[in-house]
């Protein structure tokens, strides 16, 4: 059992319950007083090892940054985290453990700041024409006849389905690899726009293959 | 995989319905549960699975959620 302590005007108010106990949790956090400053004490820290875990993940991914910026970035995402939770605590159904449910948080956080990070002072490419240069390599006489006609038709499908929106985010996002969240961030809109648009974008394409009488 | 068929997979998504990412993010830490209970979370949760293997962010998010947890 894990337990934490909060000093308000000299009394110790501690904290006490499970970390499994989501029931508990969510009691102490929506209480008025020293036990909520407990409990929140308490979750912050569980916010931060979470942080801490991602960017231990992904700290071989940037070679540039050094430890202190890596704790900045964990405990950024920790302080993030805990307003998200706070905020929604009251949408936790208790589908899963307090504990999972509120890690995800800290996850998501730590994550796009990591991603961010490492594009920090990047340009993100934003060259739909870039398919047609690399559909060209993949044409080559090595790959079967079968393969050079989906891709042929692939390419065409890019330029002539898709708008120039959904070809700069096709080509963003799985030719050039930026990261969903940093070109969010770049094209002022969010994940979930996003990807909806690579939906759409992958969807036209699928349409037109299969149009062709072609199959994947 | 070969690279051309990644290629492929990238481009094209998976087929399929699929989740948002919001409807993701809103059921990943039970889909994660029922995961490490070995229930069928698929079942459980229809259209995760393709959105995982569709969105590379939220495939990374839902590796280190089940990560974290099982290192608990």
């Amino acid at each position: 059992m894990s337990i934490a302590t909060v000093t308000v005007e000299s009394m110790e108010v501690i904290a006490t319950f499970a970390d499994d106990d989501s029931d508990a949790w969510v009691a102490a956090l929506s209480a008025p007083g020293p036990a909520r400053e407990a409990a929140t004490a308490r979750l912050y820290e569980l916010l931060l090892r979470a942080a801490r875990f991602e960017v231990d993940r992904r700290r071989a991914s940037l070679p540039h940054l050094r430890g202190d910026d890596f704790d900045d970035l964990a405990i950024q995402s920790a302080d993030d985290a805990l307003m998200a939770v706070m905020a929604k605590i009251d949408t936790f159904r208790g589908d899963s453990r307090f504990t999972t449910w509120a890690y995800k948080f800290a996850l998501l956080e730590a994550a796009v700041n990591l991603r961010r990070r490492g594009w920090q002072g990047r340009e993100v490419p934003l060259e739909p024409e870039r398919w047609q240069v690399f559909a060209a390599d993949r044409l080559s006489p090595h790959g079967s006849a079968e393969q050079g006609e989906l891709m042929r038709e692939l390419q065409v499908g890019i330029e002539q389905v898709l708008s120039t929106h959904q070809r700069e985010v096709l080509v963003a996002l799985t030719l050039d690899a930026v990261p969903i969240d940093v070109l969010a961030e770049r094209l002022d809109t969010t994940r979930g726009a996003l990807y909806k648009t690579l939906h759409d974008a992958r969807k036209k394409l699928r349409a037109h293959i299969a149009n062709k009488g072609m199959t994947l | 995989m070969t690279d051309d068929r990644k290629l492929l997979k990238a481009l094209l998504g998976p087929e399929g319905p699929e989740l948002t990412c919001e409807e993701c993010f809103e059921a990943l830490d039970r889909y994660v549960e029922l995961e490490l209970a070995a229930a069928d979370a698929d079942a459980a949760i229809p259209g995760m699975r393709a959105h995982l293997e569709g969105c590379p962010a939220c495939h990374e998010d839902h590796e280190s959620l089940r990560a974290l947890v099982v290192s608990d």
